[in-house]
């Protein structure tokens, strides 16, 4: 009855209140296209409006039992169901503490060196990035940026390792907006190869503040817990000098999620014990990890340690590698 | 096609035009400058080759020193029409500077172009976008810094009365009880507190925060320092209050003295 309802009325009819399905009836078995839409909203509506009373019903009872009702179901989300990953660092590890202590970062953890890096470009640079160039460089203390005009990578690496640089970063550009970042530490250090998107400008950001100051900010991790991820943090802490002045209370944030490792730059304030409020200022952006190189920058002869493979790793969408 | 001249299709012409008199297939004496490889050949075909198709262009490798060459082609064509002789020289001109622009050029870094993939970068995008609203990235941020206060990284800077009071009469009263002793256990007490705490976080933020806590000490014996961030504190509206968290540096100092020195002096100066 129900079902002979839905096809005479055709157009905008309102929908009966309690429409009977037959069991063996799909939707998709209709041949006319209006009908099968109209059909199927309304089997949408249907189903909503059981998931409702399924809810209603079950807060009820949770309500009813009171003390003694079950916990709450968890929902599952992709965190929660990531494939363990065996290279996983406990903090408590004695190998990673001790590789960690003999690894390329160990001079500037142990407080020898102090960052000093150069931000560069690729060959033409246009003016978004170089207007990003200039922004980084006001938030990573002690940095330069040097315009290349058809130098060579290879040719400047053993110049700078002369002047004294610990780090190079390159921004790759691609049709203007900046793509890439090539972020080699480099006395011999690793190089990775990161691919960048969402760049905001610090123009673009919606907030009031001022811009950056000269404070050394702060440093913010979250997330690295392989042992690649480790190797990525500690690359990125040690772009910025060991000893933060709290004064300036700037924080600079490297969060990693699923594999993209979120860049964000804030001054932050706390307003009471509990409480602390952030202003965004600085440039934002997100990076990929491509691939990570052992010694310094070397398309040809490098040895890689990690690059993405994209058939074997894209595949699952619950295994992440940083 | 130009306004006035088409372009001529066929591989052996001389000018490229489509001419009456630079029309390979029209002229039964003709010859052209090829190149191949990086090598340039002069090639001729003359009307006594006619009838044998495949023998009817000749090839001569011309010499790779320019003047050479060209004294090369009017040797070969010596006798042959004015025209021929005038436009082989002028296309042979042309292919070898082209030729050295294209050596100068594959000397220099080549760009590398990566072709996108659509599917692909749509995928990455959305994938990024909901990594980034699982994130949560303010929330993050706040909690990573509120529990920074907690373990006191920042040390004396930001005092609020309650929890920095409590703390202080705690510590008061440990040093009312004991000397040195008791003090140094507490201090070895607060640092394996402080390392099991951090044990519990996410991992790199054991690195930083074991070095910012030194820091923070560093930080507190600069009297400077203090005044400027009581300054500065005061510019931004907040009070704080010296007196409980002072109780603090005391001892604290005596730990840290000597790494702190030679920073001192530098601050110093």
């Amino acid at each position: 009855a129900g079902h002979g309802s839905g096809p005479a009325e055709d157009g905008a009819p309102p929908a009966p209140a309690r429409v009977l399905f037959p069991p063996t009836f799909s939707v998709s078995e209709i041949k006319n296209k209006q009908r099968r839409h109209f059909m199927f909203l309304r089997w949408k509506q249907q189903q909503r409006k059981e998931k409702l009373a399924a809810k209603k019903k079950r807060r009820k009872e949770r309500e009813a039992l009171g003390d003694k009702a079950p916990p709450k179901a968890i929902p599952k989300t992709i965190e929660n169901q990531r494939v363990y990953d065996e290279t996983t660092v406990d903090p408590n590890d004695e190998e990673v503490a001790f590789d960690e202590a003999t690894d390329e970062f160990a001079p500037y953890f142990n407080r020898q060196t102090v960052p000093k890096i150069l931000i560069t470009t690729s060959d033409r640079p246009r003016g978004r990035t170089v207007r990003f160039c200039e922004q980084l460089s006001t938030v990573i203390p002690n940095s330069h940026v040097y315009y290349r005009r058809g130098l060579a990578l290879k040719r400047i690496i053993p110049q700078c390792i002369a002047r004294d640089f610990t780090d190079l970063m390159v921004i790759n550009e691609d049709r203007k907006i900046p793509n890439g970042l090539v972020l080699s530490h480099l006395p011999d250090g690793p190089t990775a190869h990161f691919r960048m998107s969402s760049v905001r400008l610090r123009k673009e950001i919606k907030r009031k503040g001022k811009e950056p100051t000269e404070h050394v900010p702060e440093v913010i991790l979250n997330n690295f817990t392989t042992r690649l991820g480790h190797s990525i943090g500690r690359m990125f802490a040690s772009l910025f000098p060991h000893d933060p002045q709290f004064i300036g209370r700037q924080v600079a944030t490297f969060h990693n999620q699923r594999d993209y490792i979120f860049f964000r730059f804030h001054r932050y304030i706390f307003k009471s014990e509990k409480k602390v409020g952030i202003q965004e200022l600085g440039p934002r952006f997100t990076l990929k990890l491509r691939s990570l190189q052992k010694g310094t920058f070397d398309s040809k002869f490098g040895e890689y340690e990690w690059i993405h493979k994209r058939r074997e790793m894209d595949t699952n969408r619950r295994k992440f590698h940083l | 096609r130009t306004k006035t001249q088409n372009f001529c299709r066929n591989e052996y012409n001389l000018t490229g035009l489509c001419n009456r008199s630079s029309c390979p297939l029209a002229n039964s004496q003709y010859a052209t400058i090829r190149e191949e490889k990086g090598r340039c050949y002069l090639y001729m075909k003359v009307i006594e080759r006619a009838p044998f198709p495949r023998r009817l262009w000749e090839r001569v490798l011309l010499s790779k020193n320019y003047e050479k060459a060209l004294e090369e082609i009017d040797e070969n064509l010596i006798y042959w029409p004015r025209f021929i002789r005038h436009k082989c020289k002028q296309r042979f001109t042309k292919i070898t500077q082209y030729l050295i622009r294209i050596r100068k050029l594959t000397l220099k870094r080549q760009r590398k172009l990566v072709p996108l993939r659509r599917k692909i970068e749509r995928r990455e995008k959305r994938r990024e976008e909901k990594a980034l609203i699982a994130a949560q990235l303010d929330n993050a941020i706040e909690k990573e810094l509120l529990e920074r206060l907690k373990q006191d990284t920042y040390g004396d800077i930001y005092n609020f009365p309650i929890h920095a009071f409590d703390k202080a009469l705690q510590q008061q009263d440990a040093e009312s009880e004991s000397e040195s002793d008791a003090e140094k256990e507490e201090d070895d007490e607060e640092m394996d507190k402080r390392e099991f705490v951090e044990a519990d976080d996410s991992d790199l933020s054991d690195f930083e925060d074991m070095d910012k806590l030194e820091t923070s000490e560093e930080e507190q014996e600069e009297e400077e320092e203090v005044e400027e961030k009581a300054s500065h504190s005061k510019s931004k509206g907040k009070t704080p209050l010296k007196g409980p968290a002072r109780r603090k540096r005391p001892y604290i100092e005596i730990e840290y003295e000597e790494e702190t020195e030679p920073t001192t002096k530098t601050k110093a100066v």
